[in-house]
């Protein structure tokens, strides 16, 4: 390697973080410019609040503020939401266009695509939950102090990881059309079935006794148990059931991911 | 430093062989492409071109063979460090603007060209601001074009770089890719218009059925056909009649303007005038790219079938 080269390859790699910046601001910008996209993912779980939510904010729910119990359950909605379409069918989308056909011809780590697009699910979904709360606590006055945000903020980012795998899976499992049908298919019954809506000691027996295996459950659970609310078991407990749910999915990604590339004539 | 890359070849591709399911694309294709050589790789629609192209930058891995650009395996994004591409069916996400995906390409690369000089080169300084989507088909391929460039690469991969494009604005890409050509660039592209390939390539090299079939300049491609094109005007003069003389290997009549393309043009032409069939602005010509290339992938099929 001549001096000429090694010095362009320590410039490359200084730029590296500049590139990763502008490649998360270019994701970014793709989900905000889709408006019903941005309407779908960043606005949908406050409208679905303030619909269902805010007329009973002030009752009790498992020994708490009903309207704390609810910023678990909606913010665990909109970060699934985020992963599942501004992610996952995303990708989709970008497959079936050739976008990323075009990027993995060029010099760009493949990883750091995925990154990027992994910064922009966290940037999205922190502004999803953050329109929620603001929502909760300037319309509805759900009352709630500086470090119980922050904290179930975090524990909701930490539930997203497995439906990013989740998304990433859906990415590569089919078509943009597809991805998009599967996720409605995911995200809403998922929802439901999980107490996310409508608590889920008042759901259908069925409901109740599946809730419990559901990756949705135990994102809202970490919630809950960190208002005082949850089912007693522990937040390790929920942590390793999501864990478990996120191997699973990545393993079906990279199965998907492999199979994907070595698919189409060309 | 350019020395350097100027002992590796470009591009190597080594008995290399690549399978669809129970498909072949590629039949133990091997080629080297050296610095500063212009390559066009022909062939009829699904012979394997793409397919060829796709393994050279990494985009898939032989089923066997080795592939290597500039002596790395290509499916490392770092053997690519140097190679700037345009493919095909490929897409740009609709709501970027022109100027985010260039400039999102351009920091890809170590010693990229400014932003306004890709767009410049490309003819598309006007729609730095305007979004993907409200691109036409031509100003969407000149920004293909931009992004292949941005990186200062020193080997452009093109994949049908023209499909799509009017004549003009097919004629323009051309005057410019020959630019570049001339700054001792390196070009592999894949084109269904021969005479562009017959006027910028150095090479051609023509696949069919997943093989090299021919490889050679231009002129060695056409001489390695022969026979000659024969154009003149006579009324009365039937196909049959001309598909009957010994060189004749194809003839059509239209009117009363005739074009066989024979062989034996010498020999032809004396039957002809001793049957007295009367000829009129006669003219004979080298074979074109357009028909070396036909007979020899049509050859071809007649001995698969």
């Amino acid at each position: 390697m001549t001096a000429v080269e090694s010095t362009a390859r320590a410039g490359a790699r200084l730029r590296a973080p500049a590139t990763l910046a502008y490649l998360i601001y270019v994701e970014v910008v793709k989900v905000v410019r889709i408006p019903m996209f941005a309407i779908f993912t960043i606005l949908f779980p406050t409208l679905l609040f303030a619909m269902f939510g805010l007329p009973s904010v002030n009752d009790t729910e498992k020994g708490i503020i009903a309207g704390r119990y609810m910023m678990s359950s909606f913010g665990a909605y909109a970060v699934m939401g985020v992963a599942l379409f501004s992610f996952g069918v995303a990708i989709a989308s970008e497959r079936g266009m050739g976008w990323n056909k075009l990027l993995r011809a060029t010099p760009m780590n493949p990883l750091s695509y995925f990154i990027a697009k992994i910064a922009m699910a966290v940037l999205v979904g922190l502004a999803t939950v953050t329109l929620l709360y603001l929502f909760a606590g300037l319309v509805a006055h759900v009352q709630m102090g500086l470090s119980t945000w922050v904290g179930l903020v975090g524990l909701l980012m930490a539930g997203m990881v497995p439906f990013v795998a989740l998304g990433l899976w859906l990415g590569y499992l089919g078509g943009p059309q597809s991805a998009a049908v599967l996720a409605n298919l995911i995200n809403l019954p998922l929802s439901f079935a999980s107490g996310l809506f409508i608590p889920v000691q008042m759901l259908p027996d069925v409901v109740q006794k599946i809730a419990p295996y559901l990756p949705s459950y135990h994102v809202a659970q970490l919630g809950w148990t960190f208002l005082g609310a949850g089912d007693g078991k522990g937040m390790g407990y929920h942590l390793v059931w999501l864990a478990g749910y996120t191997v699973v999915f990545l393993a079906l990604a990279v199965v998907w991911y492999r199979r994907d590339e070595g698919k189409t004539f060309g | 430093m350019s020395q350097r890359f100027g002992r590796r070849p470009t591009v190597e591709l080594h008995d290399v062989t690549k399978d669809f399911g129970k498909v072949r694309a590629l039949d133990g294709v091997s080629l080297v492409v050296e610095p500063g050589e212009t390559v066009a790789v022909l062939g009829p629609n699904g012979a394997g071109k793409t397919t060829a192209i796709s393994i050279m930058l990494g985009l898939r891995a032989p089923t066997s063979g080795r592939a290597l650009l500039y002596g790395q395996n290509p499916r490392d994004p770092a053997s690519r460090r140097h190679a700037g591409v345009m493919l095909q069916d490929s897409g740009i996400p609709p709501s970027l603007k022109v100027r985010e995906a260039v400039e999102m390409f351009r920091r890809l690369y170590e010693r990229p060209m400014s932003v306004e000089a890709a767009l410049g080169a490309a003819g598309l300084g006007e729609k730095a601001n305007v979004k993907v989507d409200s691109l036409s088909g031509g100003q969407r391929q000149r920004l293909y074009f931009a992004l292949a460039i941005v990186g200062n690469p020193h080997v452009l991969f093109l994949d049908e770089p023209t499909v799509g494009l009017d004549v003009e604005s097919r004629r323009g890409f051309w005057d410019r890719i020959e630019e570049m050509v001339e700054e001792g660039k390196t070009l592999v592209l894949t084109t269904h218009y021969l005479e562009e390939a017959d006027e910028l390539a150095d090479r051609i090299v023509v696949i069919d059925h997943g093989k090299i079939i021919a490889e050679g300049s231009p002129a060695a491609i056409k001489a390695t056909v022969g026979g000659k094109t024969v154009r003149f005007r006579s009324s009365g003069v039937r196909e049959a009649y001309l598909r009957d003389l010994p060189g004749v290997r194809r003839a059509s009549v239209s009117g009363d303007s005739v074009e066989m393309y024979t062989m034996e043009p010498e020999a032809d032409l004396y039957r002809m005038f001793r049957d007295g069939i009367e000829v009129s602005e006669l003219e004979v010509v080298g074979v074109g790219l357009e028909e070396a290339f036909v007979a020899l992938t049509s050859n071809r099929k007649e001995v698969a079938a």
